[in-house]
């Protein structure tokens, strides 16, 4: 099967940006009017890669290949599977709720930061879709760039520490990766593939360096205790709109890393660290919720809760069972849905109060009833409240654990009682109780734009906590085969 | 004896003599008409190297011809770089044509000098004979001296002019002992007669091995490897930027014809004994020209510094054609390929660098500041998301030529068992990307403390455009470059 679908995924938004970049700042209403136009087509055409995705095969679907780099047998090769295909669909849904989210909120050079998500959002479904180990780091490395300027030219005043730290940090990462791909290449005879390096048996000592080397690559961007600290700079400095897209989509690229490369190809030492990686799994859930506990900016407390979360992902990896692992998976999608709806929720107090901190909020409500309810609904599902998607992904992660070992289990389980702690206390300190001050009185309620971005993020939160079989059911068979590959020893 | 003579064959040697001629005509029309049409001099040149490359072209047939009793050589690699000369020079000519002419620069003999170098290199390249070798050498580096100083009025000029004269020509003077050492132990000054010679294995080790000490250490200098680098930064920061946008390009494509020449043609036999020495020399550059270049607020000094660490990277690959002491032909072509494609993608990188400060400099202003790149993107959008290309590209981000031109050498590196070494390559590199995003970061992030309005003529402005492109163009399709690279090596070894 040939079918261009995801070199349009790809491109549509990345090609789409060059006439937004083109119209330039000037022009308001046209930039905006175009770039939400590419977003909604780049999310129309990552539809059909749902509807007509054969959920009983595990193998790769809508493959492309075709030579790239002759001289070292790089290819353009992409497909995705069970596992990949949900995110594509996510990406290109946030990103339309990006660009709908900065509609009227970025007033300088709004061309170029609409454009700037443009390209991220093509970069990242190719990382999502890419196949060929070259590919993936050229999309995967590519995207520190729109990044980096995002947080960079639209931050706050420290955002020229955070932008560095952010992309420093995840080169040190990536350049190790680069340098396990090549020893790959050239192990299994002159193959990029991806697929390939699945098959390919690897001794136990350098399957532990591989490991390593993509550990730190993925273990930053995840990011995993301790490597963890550019995150909550990264967060508090970026827009709203980087932010969205880092706790979204960027963070999932770490945790599909190990899906896709460290799982696969380096099974033994996955087995062999697998102690290492749940309890540093563990660090993050149980320590960093703590950490969350005391923040008095709301994004930093949003930021170490998304680390607290995608620590529940990579112990849902590391205790190899299929609950445990689809588990992870659903918890990556809807972590996606609310924690983007949880930094545009902050935003959108953000762009009234130009100030992130609890303690200059109080008795919102009052104010802004129908945000208040829909922030309220969305920290419940961060929280993990049965009947949103934030709870069954967790739930099945815990259910892993304990099949794994009790005590595992019972750490992770501890998020339950963190979770709500940390976020419900938040919420109730912004917005329960009397009106705290002569700002908060002055706030508006949310206009149709900003509900229509919450509100459609609310759906999908809903939705995926009621009634997950859609999500889960793609997954089923990736997961197995997944699972199968991680049991069969290369050594 | 006279009547042994026999006329040589010309014909390899094409475009040298056409260059040769023309620098005559170019002098001469300079005489008479220098004073009231400075165009015509800066024209001829350009045709000049035009008619070189047309020459070059015509002449190519992927065959090896040797020519002046094995002196001379021209061969698809010599063309492939030749051509790749005239393309800098060009650029190079055209980028710095408003630059020259607003500081009264531009006169008869700033273009002869050039062109001189330019044959200079044109011989490194086609060198077959160590003497022919150190012909081109010189005639490149006087030339070069002269282009630094040719500002007599700026003191700093004058000094780094100095100081390359004192250091080039000690350079010189250890590259000419140490081939004088290996013609006392092999007999031959012929680098086929060199290489043949050592095959059989039968010279006086200890005379090779301190040979080629000093023919590396003359290498090292032209190449700017620590430790023979302190040149560089002066030099880069000291001459006129067009002339450091000279430098820092062309002269590379030749450096590297030269290392190739010596070190793998003639020495190929000794390989084991300058991989050694390359090493050390490769991770030393790479080390100390990204930690250097973090503490420059200049930005012709910190890509000077830049300029030895991306030599190293070159080097790196230099280093890694063979294994162990073991001969692989397909290794070898990989690793000097690689090698090969660095030079020509730096090449390309630092002439786009430099014409952004051209770009940003006017009549009575040099913009050689870093701080003259802030909110560049306020004041143009276009030519800032150039420099963040070029700037990324040097950094080794894809999906620029840069990355690929790492990733080539670090693969030849890997293969040949150096994984340490990539290592500690890739994490200076980390380093490295430091002082590029600061580049970035001072477009994009900051106001502009300069709102003059940019003033450089069309012709600078599409070339630069143009380059710009062609360093993300190479980067999405990288394969082509690649494949020349790799053909050009494989039919001239």
């Amino acid at each position: 099967m040939n079918s261009q679908l995801l070199s349009l995924a790809i491109w549509v938004p990345i090609l789409g940006a060059l006439p937004v970049f083109w119209i330039g700042s000037e022009r308001r209403t046209l930039v905006r009017w175009l770039s939400l136009a590419v977003a909604l087509a780049g999310f129309l055409v990552t539809l059909p890669l749902y509807t007509a995705f054969d959920a009983t095969q595990a193998g790769m679907q809508f493959v492309e290949q075709s030579p790239w780099i002759t001289r070292f047998n790089v290819q353009y090769l992409l497909g995705v599977d069970g596992i990949s295909m949900p995110f594509i669909l996510l990406n290109s849904f946030i990103t339309v709720m990006v660009v709908l989210a900065g509609w009227e909120v970025i007033e300088e050079k709004q061309a170029q930061y609409m454009g700037a998500f443009l390209v991220m959002s093509g970069l990242m479904n190719g990382i999502f879709s890419a196949l060929d180990g070259v590919l993936f780091y050229v999309f995967f490395e590519a995207s520190l760039i729109p990044m980096y300027i995002i947080i960079g030219a639209w931050g706050g005043p420290n955002r020229v520490y955070a932008a560095i730290k952010f992309f420093l940090y995840t080169l040190l990462g990536s350049l190790l990766m680069l340098v396990a791909l090549i020893w790959l290449f050239l192990e299994s005879g002159g193959s990029f593939n991806i697929l390939d390096w699945h098959q390919m048996r690897i001794g136990m000592a350098p399957q532990i360096l591989i490991f390593i080397a993509f550990l730190v690559s993925f273990a930053v961007k995840v990011p995993m205790w301790p490597v963890h600290t550019w995150l909550p700079d990264a967060h508090v400095e970026a827009p709203t709109g980087g932010s969205v897209v880092l706790a979204a989509i960027a963070l999932k690229l770490g945790a599909y890393g190990f899906v896709r490369f460290s799982l696969p190809i380096v099974p033994d030492a996955s087995h062999y660290l697998a102690p290492m990686m749940i309890a540093l799994s563990l660090i993050a859930v149980v320590y960093i919720g703590f950490v969350a506990l005391v923040q008095t900016d709301m994004k930093k407390l949003i930021a170490y809760s998304s680390i607290s979360h995608m620590g529940f992902v990579t112990l849902g990896f590391f205790i190899f069972n299929a609950i445990g692992v689809e588990g992870a998976l659903v918890q990556m999608i809807s972590h996606g849905f609310i924690s983007a709806a949880m930094f545009l929720c902050v935003g959108v107090m953000y762009d009234r109060m130009h100030s992130r901190m609890i303690a200059d909020y109080g008795g919102v409500v009052n104010t802004m009833p129908k945000f208040a309810a829909l922030f309220v609904f969305f920290a419940m599902a961060n929280s993990g409240l049965p009947a949103t998607s934030g709870f069954v992904g967790e739930f099945m992660v815990i259910l892993g654990a304990i099949k794994f070992n009790f005590w595992v289990g019972f750490a992770a389980a501890t998020t339950l009682i963190l979770g709500a702690a940390y976020t419900l206390w938040m919420v109730k300190r912004v917005v329960f109780g009397e009106v705290a001050n002569d700002h908060v009185a002055k706030l508006t309620d949310i206009g149709a734009r900003e509900f229509l971005v919450l509100g459609l993020l609310a759906v999908c939160v809903l939705a995926m906590g009621l009634y997950p079989f859609p999500f889960t059911e793609v997954m089923h068979a990736s997961v197995d085969n997944l699972l199968k590959h991680v049991a069969a020893s290369k050594l | 004896m006279l009547n042994n003579f026999v006329m040589p064959d010309l014909y390899p040697a094409a475009p040298e003599i056409f260059l040769l001629l023309m620098s005559f005509l170019v002098l001469f029309v300079d005489l008479i008409f220098g004073a009231t049409h400075r165009w015509m001099a800066a024209m001829l040149t350009v045709i000049t190297l035009l008619g070189c490359a047309a020459i070059t072209l015509v002449t190519s047939d992927g065959q090896t011809a040797l020519t002046f009793s094995n002196m001379f050589v021209d061969d698809l690699l010599a063309d492939f770089l030749k051509l790749m000369t005239y393309l800098a020079v060009i650029m190079m000519l055209v980028y710095s044509r408003q630059y020259m002419a607003d500081r009264g620069l531009d006169k008869g003999e700033f273009y002869v000098l050039v062109l001189y170098a330019t044959l200079g290199m044109m011989v490194m390249i086609s060198a077959a004979n160590f003497v022919t070798m150190y012909l081109g050498l010189e005639l490149m580096s006087l030339s070069l001296y002269g282009l630094v100083a040719i500002d007599r009025d700026s003191r700093r000029a004058t000094e780094a002019a100095m100081k390359y004269f004192v250091l080039g020509a000690l350079a010189s003077g250890l590259l000419l002992y140490g081939m004088s050492m290996i013609y006392g132990a092999t007999g031959s000054l012929e680098i086929g007669g060199v290489a043949q010679a050592l095959y059989q294995g039968q010279s006086e080790k200890t005379v090779l091995v301190l040979g080629l000490v000093f023919m590396v250490s003359g290498v090292a200098f032209k190449l700017g490897l620590v430790p023979f680098h302190m040149w560089i930064p002066d030099v880069y920061h000291g001459a006129p930027t067009a002339v450091t946008m000279f430098i820092g390009s062309a002269p590379k494509l030749a450096a590297f014809a030269m290392a190739l020449r010596l070190l793998v043609y003639a020495l190929f036999a000794l390989a084991v004994d300058w991989q050694k020495m390359l090493l050390i020399m490769a991770v030393l550059s790479i080390g100390l020209g990204n930690l250097a270049a973090i503490a420059q607020s200049n930005i012709k000094r910190m890509l000077a510094y830049s300029a030895i660490s991306h030599m190293g990277y070159m080097v790196l690959g230099l280093m890694s054609g063979i294994i162990g002491g073991q001969v692989d032909p397909f290794t070898a072509v990989n690793a000097y390929s690689s090698a090969l494609y660095y030079t020509v993608a730096y090449v390309l990188m630092s002439l786009g660098a430099f014409g952004m400060v051209l770009l940003l400099s006017r009549a009575g202003y040099e913009a050689e500041n870093l701080e003259d790149f802030k909110g560049l993107n306020q004041r143009s959008p276009w030519f800032a998301a150039m420099m963040l290309i070029i700037m990324f590209s040097m950094a080794g981000i894809p999906f620029f030529v840069g990355f690929f031109a790492k990733f080539a050498v670090l693969l030849a590196a890997i293969k040949a068992g150096y994984t340490a070494v990539a290592v500690i390559a890739v994490m200076f590199s980390l380093i490295g990307a430091f002082y590029y995003l600061r580049v970035v970061k001072l477009m994009y992030f900051d106001r502009p403390v300069d709102s003059a309005p940019i003033t450089a003529g069309l012709d600078l402005r599409v070339l630069l455009s143009l380059n710009g492109l062609a360093v993300a163009g190479f980067g999405l399709f990288p394969d082509a470059l690649m494949m020349v690279c790799t053909t050009a090596l494989m039919r001239s070894l």
